[in-house]
C-alpha cells in the first residue's frame, strides 16, 4: 500500500498548475481528491515523478447556471454535488448519480472532474454525463477549449485530454423542466461499482407521447454509452409497459458488454434490459 | 456482585477499545525496531533458478535480505499440529522460506529487513528471481487424477491423508426405498479478520530471551511449535497476542512468516516488525473450506432415514496446516449425520496437494461442511419424497430421550432438546401461514424461499486422551489461576486468548457471582506466555466450556479456602459457615460473619491462619472436560428472488440457538449476529477464484466481497437453554453456531424458491448469474 | 532525484502538530507512526475497509486514500479526540452500551464514519446507517448492534444539540433582558 517516492508541489491557480504541469516534462500527474490515483498508485500501477495538488484553486469548486447548461467546477466533490441546490433544483439527475457514488468517505473527497477526468470504465458518473450531453472544459497551453463527454472519453482509462491541460469543470444540459430522471445502479458487492448503472431522463408532454428521452448505460463493458435505439423507440410514443419493455429488449444494442469475474457479457446484456426497464417504468409509469 | 452470569453487561474491554487506546500489534513501536517485508512467490508452482539480492542490498536502508538458502540448517520446517492417524497421513516439510522451489502464489522467497516501513517496500521491488514456471495442480479432484502436476514430487498422486469412518453395508443402500445423491462444493473462503496478520521480534542478547508479540489465537501452541522450529528453549520463548482484530482461525496457525521475524530479531540483534497486507493476506494466509462433498442419504418413502455415505475431497493446499488435516475428517466425518438419528453412516476423505495457499480451520472447521451437505440432502430427500423439509426433519431428529446420544459415527452428543429451539423458530415465523404465502406468491409469479436448518454441532474439545487418539499434537484442557490481592482485588489468569470474544467480561462475570465481588475489583490476564503456565487458546467454541469452566474451578478452590478462614476467625465449623453476596456467615448467628475481603487480608497477611495452612489466597485449575460440547438450534431464512436477475432478497432470518448456560445475552446474541454474516458471507458473495494456473484471480477487497451492512435484514435472534452435563457452567459453544447453522439454511431458502424451476444445487456463492442462469435453464426444461 | 521532505502541520483533536515527511507518507502512516495516534487503524490497501477513517475539516475520509502533505492545513479528528474514557463520546456510549463492537479493530473507522454520517443526516433511518456503512467492513459483528449503537448515538445527540440550540436561545433572551 506504499507509492514509489515521487516528488509533490501544488498551484494555487490554473494557469500555474498549467506552468507546473510543462515543467515536469511528462512526469507530472494531477492530483485533486486522490480518490482516483492514489489507489493506484498504492499498487504501483502508476509511478508520476511529481503530484501537482490542484485542490487549492478555488474557483475551480464553484457551479454556476448558464442557459440551459450547469457548469460543475472541476473540484467540486461528489458529496457537495449531491447536496448542491443549483444541481438538486436543475440536473437532480447528477446529484442521484454522485450520490450512489462509492460511499461517504469516497463521496468526501472524489471530485467530480477527477472522476470524468480518470476515465474509469466501471464509474457511475458517466452514465449521468452521456444523458446529460456533458461537455468537458479543458483549459491548457493554448486556452480553453470544451470537448463532448463522447471525444474526451475514449476508452477505459483513456481520455483525450490534451498534453498539459487540466480540467477545469464539467458543463451539463439542463433537462426540460417536466422531465424526470433516475440512476438505477447493481453495487458490485466488493468494490461498491456498478455492474450496471442505468442513467435516464424522461417527459411527457401534453399529448401524453414522450418527447424527451435519454438513456445512458455505465459499468456493463469498457465505456459509457447511450442507448441510442431504446430513445428511438420510445420518442413520440405514449409510454406503456408493453412499449418499456419493447424497448429495453434494445438497451445493449450500443454497447459492448464486458465479462468479469462477477458478471458475464451475457448476464450484463440481459442486466441492461431489466435494469433500462426498471429505470424508465420508474419514471414513466 | 450475585446473579452477574446471564446478565446482559457491557464489556470491560470495550472503554479501552473504543477510546483507540488498544494495543494491536502495529501500534508496538520498540527502540531501533526494523520493517520486514516478505517477497512472495507470484507463480503457484515454479522452480527457483537463482535469487539476485544485490540491488536490494545497495539501499542505504537495507539490513538484511534472507532466502531460503541462507535458511538452510539454521530455522527447521514449521510443522502440522493435526496428524491424524490411519489415513496414510504424508506431510511435506514447509521451510519458512521456499528454498528451490515456490508451491503457491503467496509462498515466502526472501525476508527483507530495512529501518524505515516504505524502504522495506522500495526493497521488494529490487529483488530479482528466476523462475522456471512449473504446471501446477489447482483444483482437488483434478490433482488426484494420474498425470497430473505433483506438489512435492515424492508424494504420489497429490494425496496427503485418505480416512475413513463409519461403514455402511451395500445393502442397506440397495435395499432403501429412496437414494438421494448430490454433490455439493463448499467452496474456499477468506477468514478476513480486519486486522491482517502480524508479528513483532525482539531479542535480550542478555537474558537470550526472544518476545515474539503476534497475531495468534493461541500464544502457548505458538511458543511449543515455534521453540521447535527455532531451536530455542520454550523458557527462553516468550509469546503475546496483542490486542487482535479478530481472527475466526486464520490465526490459529503456526505460520512460517512468525519463524521467520523470531530468527531475524535474534539474528540481528534487533526489534523486527513485520504486518502483512490485505491483498498479502489473501494469498498468505490460510484459508477455510475448500471441500467436495459427495453425498448419498437412503431410507424409505415414509421418510426414515436409514443410512449416509459421504465422500469429501478437500483442498489441503500447498502444506498442511497447523489444523489443516483434522478438519475435513474428525471434524467433518464424525458429525455428517448432524441431529438426526440416522443409524449408519460412513465417510471417506481424501486430502488432496495443490499448488494453493493451504487450508486450515475457519470458524466452524468442518462442522459447518458437514451440517451443510446433511442439511442441503435433508431437503432435497423431502423433495424426492414430497414431503415438506419440516416433517422429515420432525421425523429424524434425535428425540429428547435419547441423550446422551450415540451417533453413528461414536460421537455421543452431551444433552439436546432438538424441538424446543425448533417449536420457538417456527412459531416466531409462523411457519404454516408462511407456506400458504408463499403458495400464494408463487402463483403471481414471485420465488419466495423458505430454509431451514435444525442443526448441531461439536466443539469445546475433550478430554485430552481423545486429542491424542485423534492425532492433535496438543492437549485440550484449559487453565486458570484466581489470586485474590489483599486487598480483596482480584486477577485471574486464563489461558484462553481473546480477540473479540468479550472473556474478560464474561469471564469476569463468572468470577464475580463466585466470589461476589464486584466486576471493576476484577482483571483479566490473558496472552501472554509468560504470565500463563500453559494452555492451548481459543478456537473451536472451547473458550467458555472449557476455558470458562477452568475459571470457575479456580474460584470455587478460593472460596473453598478462604471459607475455612472465615471458619477459624470466626471459631465456627467449616460445614457451619455459609458464603454469599461476598460474606462469610456462621449459620445462624446474625452478625458472625467476614466479608471476602477481610478474608483476602488475613489469608495474604498470614498472621492467623488455620494450623498447617500455606499463605495466601489463590488458586489454579487445570481443567480437562470429559466430552465434547453439542450446540444446537434451527435457523429459518426467507428469501425472494428476481426472477429477472437472480438477485436474492432477505426477507428475514430468524435464529433461535441453543449453547447451553448463556452467561451474557448480550455478547452471545453478538457472536451468533457476526457467525451468522460469515455463513451467509460464504452463501451469498465470499469465493476465492482460481485461474487454472493457480493465480488468485479474487485477491484483493475490490474482489472478494466481504459482507457490507447493507446486505442484511434484522437477525432475529433468541436462545433456548438445555444445559450441558460435562462443565460445571452448563455451557456449549456460541461462537461457531452462526456460521454452521446460517449457510445451509440460506442455501435451502433459495433452492426452495427456485424449486419450481427443479433447481436442486447452485455453486456457492450464489452470485446472481448463477441463480440467474438456473432460472434460465429450468425455463428452458 | 533528491526528493526533500515536507512539513506538514495540522490540528489533530484540537491540538497542533508537525512532523516533517517525505511527500508519499499516507496521512495514516503519518497519524499512527509520527504523531504516535495509533486509534486509527489499517484494514486493507484498496480503500474498501475503512477502519482508517477519520474526519479532515469534519467530513469523514479514508486516511489511508490521502497523502499527509494534501492534509497540511487541515483540522483533524480522530478516534482520540472523541471523547476519554471517562466522558465518553455519545457514539462511544452507544457502541458500549449496544455492544457495538467486538474485537474492536474496526470500531475507531466506524464510529468517525457514522460522525460524519450524522453530520449529513442528524437522524437517519435503519436503512440509511447501513447504506452510510457503505464505506466500512467490519468482520465480527453482523452490523447489527452497530446500528442499534448508531441509531441510540443520533437519539443523544440531537437531543443535545436541541438543549444546546434551548441553551443559546435562553442565554439570548438574557443577554436581550439586560439591556
Amino acid at each position: 500500500m506504499i507509492p514509489v517516492k515521487f516528488d509533490y508541489t501544488h498551484a494555487e491557480t490554473v494557469d500555474e498548475a498549467i506552468k507546473l504541469l510543462q515543467e515536469s516534462g511528462g512526469e507530472g500527474k494531477l492530483i485533486a481528491g486522490g480518490h482516483s490515483l492514489l489507489p493506484l498508485m498504492k499498487f504501483r500501477l502508476t509511478e508520476p515523478g511529481v503530484l501537482i495538488d490542484i485542490s487549492r484553486i478555488d474557483q475551480l469548486k464553484e457551479v454556476k447556471k448558464e442557459g440551459d447548461r450547469m457548469i460543475v467546477g472541476a473540484l467540486m466533490t461528489h458529496n457537495e454535488a449531491s447536496k448542491h441546490p443549483l444541481i438538486k433544483e436543475h440536473v437532480p439527475l447528477l446529484a442521484d448519480t454522485v450520490r450512489q457514488i462509492g460511499d461517504l468517505q469516497v463521496r468526501n473527497r472524489g471530485t467530480i472532474g477527477g472522476n470524468i477526468a480518470h476515465a474509469d470504465p466501471a464509474a457511475d458518473l458517466p452514465a449521468a454525463a452521456v444523458v446529460l450531453e456533458a461537455e468537458v472544459i479543458v483549459q491548457g497551453e493554448d486556452g480553453e477549449e470544451t470537448m463532448g463527454i463522447d471525444s474526451f472519453i475514449i476508452g477505459p482509462l483513456i481520455t483525450m485530454l490534451p498534453e498539459n491541460s487540466i480540467v477545469t469543470g464539467i458543463s451539463f444540459a439542463i433537462p426540460p423542466a417536466h422531465t424526470k430522471s433516475v440512476y438505477l445502479k447493481y453495487f458490485h458487492p466488493a468494490s461498491g461499482y456498478p455492474v450496471i448503472g442505468v442513467a435516464a431522463v424522461a417527459g411527457v408532454g401534453a399529448d401524453g407521447n414522450i418527447d424527451y428521452i435519454r438513456v445512458g448505460i455505465t459499468g456493463v463493458g469498457d465505456i459509457a454509452f447511450r442507448a441510442e435505439s431504446v430513445e428511438q423507440t420510445l420518442l413520440g410514443q405514449k409510454p406503456s409497459k408493453a412499449l418499456i419493455q419493447q424497448a429495453a429488449k434494445l438497451a445493449a444494442e450500443e454497447g459492448e458488454m464486458g465479462s468479469d469475474l462477477f458478471a458475464s457479457a451475457e448476464y450484463r446484456e440481459n442486466l441492461c434490459r431489466v435494469y433500462t426497464e426498471r429505470a424508465l417504468s420508474s419514471i414513466l409509469l | 456482585m450475585a446473579n452477574a452470569v446471564g446478565a446482559p453487561l457491557k464489556r470491560k474491554e470495550d472503554p479501552r477499545l473504543l477510546t483507540g487506546n488498544g494495543c494491536f500489534a502495529d501500534d508496538i513501536q520498540l527502540p531501533g525496531m526494523l520493517h520486514a517485508v516478505i517477497l512472495r512467490s507470484p507463480h503457484a508452482h515454479a522452480k527457483i533458478k537463482k535469487i539476485n539480492v544485490e540491488e536490494a542490498l545497495k539501499s542505504p536502508h537495507v539490513i538484511a535480505v534472507y532466502t531460503g538458502k541462507d535458511l538452510e540448517g539454521k530455522i527447521g520446517p514449521v510443522p502440522s499440529s493435526w496428524l491424524v492417524p490411519d489415513c496414510n497421513l504424508k506431510e511435506a516439510p514447509q521451510y519458512p522460506l521456499a528454498i528451490d522451489r515456490v508451491r503457491y502464489v503467496g509462498d515466502g522467497v526472501a525476508l527483507i529487513i530495512a529501518d524505515d516501513r516504505y524502504a522495506a517496500r522500495d526493497a521488494l521491488d529490487l529483488i530479482d528471481v528466476e523462475y522456471e514456471v512449473l504446471p501446477a495442480a489447482v483444483r482437488q479432484k483434478e490433482a488426484m487424477q494420474k498425470g497430473a502436476p505433483l506438489v512435492h514430487d515424492d508424494i504420489e498422486n497429490n494425496i496427503a491423508l485418505h480416512w475413513k469412518a463409519g461403514e455402511v453395508a451395500e445393502e442397506i443402500m440397495e435395499n432403501a426405498e429412496v437414494v438421494v445423491q448430490e454433490s455439493f462444493y463448499v467452496q474456499r473462503v477468506f477468514p478476513s479478520p480486519i486486522e491482517t496478520r502480524a508479528a513483532i521480534g525482539q531479542y535480550n542478547p542478555g537474558s537470550e530471551e526472544l518476545t515474539l508479540w503476534c497475531t495468534s489465537q493461541n500464544p502457548h501452541i505458538h511458543r511449543m511449535v515455534l521453540a521447535g522450529v527455532l531451536g530455542i528453549s520454550e523458557a527462553k520463548l516468550r509469546v503475546i497476542a496483542p490486542d487482535m482484530g479478530g481472527g475466526f482461525g486464520g490465526k490459529i496457525g503456526v505460520y512460517p512468516d512468525e519463524a521467520l521475524i523470531g530468527y531475524a530479531a535474534r539474528d540481528l540483534g534487533r526489534p523486527v516488525k513485520w504486518i502483512e497486507q490485505r491483498s498479502e493476506h489473501f494469498t498468505s494466509s490460510n484459508a477455510g473450506r475448500d471441500e467436495v462433498i459427495d453425498v448419498e442419504l437412503a431410507g424409505n418413502r415414509d421418510g426414515t432415514l436409514t443410512a449416509i455415505r459421504v465422500k469429501n475431497t478437500a483442498n489441503l493446499g500447498a502444506y498442511l496446516s497447523t489444523m489443516g488435516p483434522g478438519v475435513s475428517t474428525i471434524d467433518f466425518g464424525l458429525m455428517i449425520t448432524g441431529a438426526y438419528d440416522i443409524p449408519h453412516a460412513s465417510c471417506e476423505t481424501f486430502g488432496v496437494y495443490t499448488n494453493t495457499t493451504p487450508t486450515d480451520a475457519y470458524r466452524g472447521a468442518g462442522k459447518p461442511e458437514a451440517t451443510y451437505q446433511i442439511e442441503r440432502i435433508i431437503d432435497l430427500y423431502a423433495r424426492e419424497i414430497g414431503m415438506d423439509p419440516l416433517e422429515l426433519r420432525k421425523k429424524n431428529l434425535v428425540r429428547k430421550e435419547a441423550f446422551p446420544y450415540t451417533n453413528a459415527q461414536g460421537l455421543v452428543y452431551d444433552s439436546g432438546d432438538y424441538e424446543k429451539p425448533l417449536q420457538k423458530a417456527l412459531e416466531i415465523v409462523n411457519y404454516e401461514q408462511l407456506r400458504q404465502e408463499q403458495e400464494k406468491l408463487r402463483k403471481q409469479g414471485k420465488l419466495i424461499g423458505i430454509g431451514l436448518s435444525t442443526y448441531v454441532e461439536l466443539c469445546g474439545f475433550g478430554p485430552s486422551k481423545v486429542a491424542g487418539a485423534i492425532g492433535f499434537q496438543g492437549g485440550v484442557w484449559e487453565n486458570s489461576t484466581v489470586r485474590v490481592h489483599p486487598s480483596g482485588k482480584v486477577t485471574v489468569y486464563s489461558g484462553t486468548s481473546p480477540h473479540g470474544q468479550g472473556h474478560a467480561t464474561t469471564f469476569g462475570q463468572i468470577v464475580a457471582d463466585k466470589l461476589g465481588v464486584p466486576m471493576e475489583d476484577i482483571e483479566l490476564v490473558f496472552s501472554d506466555t509468560k504470565a500463563i503456565s500453559m494452555s492451548w487458546g481459543t478456537y473451536g467454541s472451547r473458550s467458555t466450556a472449557v476455558g470458562g469452566a477452568a475459571v470457575a474451578i479456580a474460584a470455587d478452590r478460593v472460596v473453598e479456602k478462604a471459607k475455612k478462614i472465615a471458619a477459624h476467625e470466626l471459631e465456627a465449623a467449616v460445614e457451619d459457615i455459609t458464603f454469599e453476596n461476598g460474606v462469610f456467615q456462621v449459620k445462624g448467628v446474625p452478625g458472625q460473619q467476614r466479608t471476602f475481603q477481610e478474608i483476602a487480608k488475613s489469608a495474604n497477611m498470614a498472621w492467623n491462619l488455620p494450623e498447617g495452612m500455606e499463605p495466601s489466597l489463590e488458586a489454579q485449575s487445570f481443567f480437562d472436560p470429559e466430552n465434547f460440547v453439542y450446540p444446537f438450534g434451527t435457523h429459518i431464512a426467507i428469501v425472494e428472488v428476481d426472477k429477472e436477475t437472480g438477485e436474492i432478497e432477505w426477507k428475514r432470518y430468524v435464529c433461535v440457538d441453543d449453547v447451553g448456560r448463556v452467561i451474557n445475552p448480550l455478547t452471545a446474541e453478538g457472536q451468533v449476529h457476526g457467525g451468522v454474516a460469515q455463513g451467509v458471507g460464504q452463501a451469498l458473495w465470499e469465493g476465492a477464484i482460481y485461474s487454472k494456473e493457480g493465480q488468485l484471480l479474487s485477491g484483493t477487497l475490490m474482489d472478494y466481497a466481504l459482507p457490507k451492512a447493507r446486505f442484511f435484514p434484522h437477525i432475529e435472534s433468541s436462545f433456548t437453554e438445555t444445559l450441558s452435563p460435562v462443565n460445571p457452567l452448563g455451557a456449549k459453544g456460541v461462537g461457531e453456531t452462526g456460521t454452521t447453522a446460517s449457510i445451509p439454511a440460506v442455501m435451502n431458502a433459495v433452492m426452495d424458491a427456485l424449486k419450481p424451476y427443479g433447481v436442486k444445487d447452485i455453486e456457492m456463492p450464489l452470485t446472481p448469474e448463477k441463480v440467474w442462469r438456473a432460472i434460465q435453464n429450468g425455463e428452458g426444461n | 532525484m533528491a526528493i526533500e521532505n515536507r512539513k506538514v502541520t495540522v490540528t489533530v483533536n484540537g491540538q497542533e502538530r508537525s512532523a516533517e515527511v517525505e511527500p508519499r507518507k499516507l496521512l495514516v502512516h503519518y497519524l499512527r507512526d509520527d504523531l504516535g495516534l495509533t486509534g486509527t487503524h489499517i484494514g486493507c490497501d484498496t480503500s474498501q475497509c475503512g477502519a482508517c477513517t477519520i474526519t479532515v475539516n469534519g467530513d469523514a475520509v479514508k486516511s489511508c486514500t490521502m497523502l499527509a502533505v494534501q492534509a497540511d492545513g487541515a483540522e483533524i479528528m480522530t478516534v482520540e479526540g472523541l471523547g476519554t474514557r471517562n466522558e465518553l463520546h455519545p457514539m462511544q456510549q452507544s457502541f458500549w452500551e449496544e455492544h457495538g463492537l467486538q474485537c474492536g479493530y474496526c470500531t475507531p473507522g466506524v464510529m468517525m464514519a457514522m460522525i460524519g454520517l450524522l453530520k449529513e443526516n442528524p437522524n437517519p433511518s435503519e436503512e440509511e446507517i447501513r447504506e452510510g456503512m457503505e464505506g466500512v467492513i467490519c468482520r465480527c459483528t453482523g452490523y447489527q448492534f452497530i446500528v442499534s449503537a448508531v441509531q441510540k448515538a443520533a437519539k443523544i445527540m440531537a437531543e443535545a444539540n436541541e438543549k444546546n440550540d434551548q441553551k443559546v436561545a435562553a442565554s439570548q433572551l438574557v443577554g436581550e433582558g439586560n439591556l
